[in-house]
């Protein structure tokens, strides 16, 4: 009590004596409402569990996570890791994410480039590029993206000849029906060598592009950079895989029975979801790009223009610079939408995270509840994961704002 | 302050809207007649088990046994409303309780009879796992499917017979794996894959639909056992027993003689004691299972018994043309066989 008279005291409230002057103060209020809030939440929370699980039992469904460890027994057509029937769940879910994965981070690089390309040429001076790359942005970004994949898949690619009549692309490359067959590099005995020098030239490549940036800030002179990198990462290794005698073989692929055997394929389906998740991001991401750019004052140009840049240095030296800060924001939103659309995968037949985990391992078990939690969990991690870097990236460009 | 208000109401809101989970006391067939009509999840479109006409009218084997219980529950075989689910959708559809009994070309299997929060009412259709094949690939038997594509759809029991039969058989295959079946035959028919597999009745229908039925062979290799069935939701025993004995019902109708046209007539000038028993005229069978004694006659006038229904939408007076191979009354050689109503 003595406690509570001297925050009233302090307070300056009136005490009716029925309530503690302290709960007249507003502060106080507010932590007692917080409380009150994260104990109903908490209790929400709860109940919600407590009824899922009494439910599930109620009606005799299995619930748990032991079902990752247990025999799969289905097959998928694409597996960037070792995968058969006889695999768990768990593998199945690992396949599963790593297909996701890679048409994510496929599509993110080719939706960038040619939203890029198409963004900068609607404010082409060029008339014809402008249009074309306004009739581009207008005609993808508002067809529905379901029906662009179904037309790259059930149309395009559809329109390409049977095994046994393949599109032959010479260097032992077929082009089908079934997917682009291409000869698969097997290293031989001494390709260590090859990869060695792949990576010093990489390293000595930066380290020279680091110097020559040091030299052009403390002296104004300009070393080229662009071939000589170009030779160290292209030469280097080339010259180590002459000297350590070509040890490099090739897995043809060759047509036996229904399909090609051997060498690398990418699957049609793989193919259809890339072009047209690329492709409909990409219109939206020109018209970020566009905004950006135009949202860099045009004194800017002008400035650029007077210090005699050319139209390229300007860009690239001045405008684009400043554009990333407005143009990074919502770019972010673009890849996460490009990585969410990926999951209609499942309508082309790619064997994407939600087709495999969310569709037949789900099926096949029936733990609805903890395949969909998981498939939650995983797209929240891949979308934060995806804005913590942009962000960071973020962070970095806008250091230019002065 | 606001935001504190408006984060209790929130919680407040949350715990309302999910109360109804809890409170389950109703019996399906409580509800079912409480609400006047039946919900049952059928296929999206499969010609002979549950398709929708031009008119948007609902026919086939599995549409029928909708109507049949509808006819039994409700006394109106009308009064079903089909919910298309796909084979991905369906078990989530029942035990979620959108649908009241999923008649869905389903197979029968140990782990979704077990743990699957599913029961299974018995056997509408004894089927098998079959492939289709262009007959310009020349192939005799499944065994030469060595090295090739197969379409198949997500979330069934084929997905894991194929692997099962190409593993031992050691042979290579890929799948492409589609959700809905349509657009596995469009892939198949577009020659991403050298066969379509699934049920082999699924098969025909698939093949009728083609727009050259000719160029497409069933192989005649079946890789597995189908029984396709109706399921209810488990931990409800009478709603289990009507669906069972719908079926029941249509079989020993069809066993005893009583088609839909001839039922009235019987149902006044019959002697037969097995007649009365399924007609309701003898016994109190009906309302041991929670309805009245005329069920079957109700189930028999407004839709038939099991061969009438076969025949109407599978077999002989369909365009599908099946034979009713495994799918005869066991006194002519087949499988279906019903417990005796007594």
């Amino acid at each position: 009590m003595a406690v509570e008279t001297q925050n009233g005291a302090t307070g300056g409230t009136r005490s009716s004596g029925i309530l503690p002057a302290a709960l007249y103060r507003p502060e106080v209020r507010s932590i007692i409402y917080q409380v009150a809030l994260v104990v109903i939440l908490a209790l929400a929370a709860w109940w919600v569990i407590n009824n899922v699980q009494e439910n599930l039992r109620r009606q005799n469904i299995a619930s748990g996570f032991e079902f990752l460890d247990r025999r799969s027994g289905f097959d998928i057509a694409q597996t960037l890791v070792e995968y058969s029937s006889a695999s768990t769940y768990g593998r199945a879910f690992l396949v599963g994410l790593l297909n996701t994965l890679l048409v994510a981070v496929l599509g993110i690089v080719l939706a960038t480039i040619v939203g890029f390309l198409v963004g900068i040429a609607r404010l082409s001076h060029n008339w014809l590029i402008a249009k074309l790359a306004t009739a581009y942005v207008e005609v993808l970004r508002n067809m529905p993206l379901l029906l662009q994949l179904f037309f790259w898949y059930f149309a395009v690619l559809k329109g390409l000849p049977a095994p046994r009549q393949s599109f032959a692309l010479g260097a032992g490359s077929f082009l089908n029906v079934r997917g682009l067959y291409m000869p698969a590099p097997v290293p031989q005995e001494g390709f260590g060598w090859v990869l060695g020098a792949f990576v010093i030239g990489i390293l000595a490549s930066v380290a020279l592009s680091l110097y020559a940036r040091r030299l052009q800030r403390d002296t104004g002179r300009q070393l080229p950079v662009f071939l000589p990198s170009l030779g160290l990462v292209v030469g280097l290794p080339l010259v180590a895989f002459l000297l350590s005698g070509a040890p490099l073989t090739f897995d043809y692929p060759q047509l036996r029975g229904f399909n090609f055997n051997g060498g690398f394929v990418i699957l049609p389906e793989l193919m259809a979801l890339l072009i047209g998740l690329s492709l409909y991001t990409a219109s939206f991401i020109a018209e970020t790009v566009r905004s950006g750019l135009m949202g860099v004052p045009k004194g800017q140009t002008e400035a650029a223009d007077a210090l005699g840049l050319s139209r390229g240095q300007s860009l690239r030296l001045v405008i684009i610079p400043q554009a990333m800060r407005i143009i990074i924001p919502p770019l972010t939103s673009q890849y996460l939408n490009l990585t969410k659309n990926s999951s209609l995968a499942v309508a082309i037949g790619y064997p994407d995270f939600v087709s495999v985990f969310t569709g037949t391992v789900l099926n096949q078990t029936g733990q609805a509840v903890e395949v969909i939690l998981i498939t939650m969990g995983v797209f929240l991690t891949i979308s934060l994961a995806t804005s913590l870097g942009m962000n960071w990236f973020n962070k970095r460009m806008a250091l230019v704002e002065r | 302050m606001k935001s504190v208000y408006s984060g209790l109401l929130a919680s407040a809101a949350l715990a309302f809207l999910a109360a109804p989970a809890v409170a389950q006391g109703k019996s399906t067939l409580e509800t079912v007649k409480a609400r006047g009509e039946l919900s049952c999840g059928v296929n999206v479109g499969l010609a002979g088990f549950s398709s929708k006409d031009d008119k948007g009218e609902w026919s086939g084997l599995d549409a029928d046994y909708c109507r049949a219980i509808a006819a039994a529950v409700l006394g109106d075989g009308k009064k079903v409303k089909f919910v298309a689910t796909t084979a991905k959708e369906r078990f989530t559809a029942l035990t979620s309780g959108e649908i009241d009994i999923l008649s869905r070309n389903t197979t029968w299997t140990m782990s979704r009879d077990s743990s699957m929060g599913m029961a299974f009412a018995g056997v509408n259709y004894y089927d098998g796992q079959g492939f289709i094949v262009k007959k310009s690939a020349n192939i005799k038997s499944a065994k030469e499917l060595d090295g090739a594509s197969i379409c198949v759809q997500t979330g069934t029991t084929t997905e894991l017979n194929l692997a099962d039969f190409f593993r031992d058989n050691k042979m290579k295959y890929s799948p492409i794996v589609f959700e809905k079946a349509d657009e596995a035959m469009k892939a198949y028919q577009g020659n991403r894959c050298d066969a379509y597999t699934t049920d082999v009745s699924g098969l025909y229908s698939e093949k009728l639909r083609t727009a050259t039925p000719d160029d497409h062979v069933v192989l005649p290799d079946l890789i597995s056992k189908e029984p396709l069935g109706p399921s209810v939701r488990q931990g409800d025993a009478q709603w289990f027993s009507i669906v069972k004995w719908v079926h029941y019902a249509m079989l020993n109708a069809e066993e005893a003689g009583i088609t839909s046209k001839n039922v009235d007539q019987m149902l006044t000038s019959s002697t037969s004691a097995d007649v009365k028993r399924i007609l309701g005229k003898d016994g109190d069978f009906g309302k041991g299972i929670g309805l009245d004694n005329d069920w079957a006659v109700r189930i028999l006038k407004q839709v038939g018994n099991y061969g009438e229904v076969f025949d109407r939408n599978v077999g002989e007076g369909s365009r599908l043309k099946i034979a009713r191979g495994a799918n005869k009354l066991w006194k002519n050689g087949g499988l279906q066989y019903a417990p005796p109503i007594r």
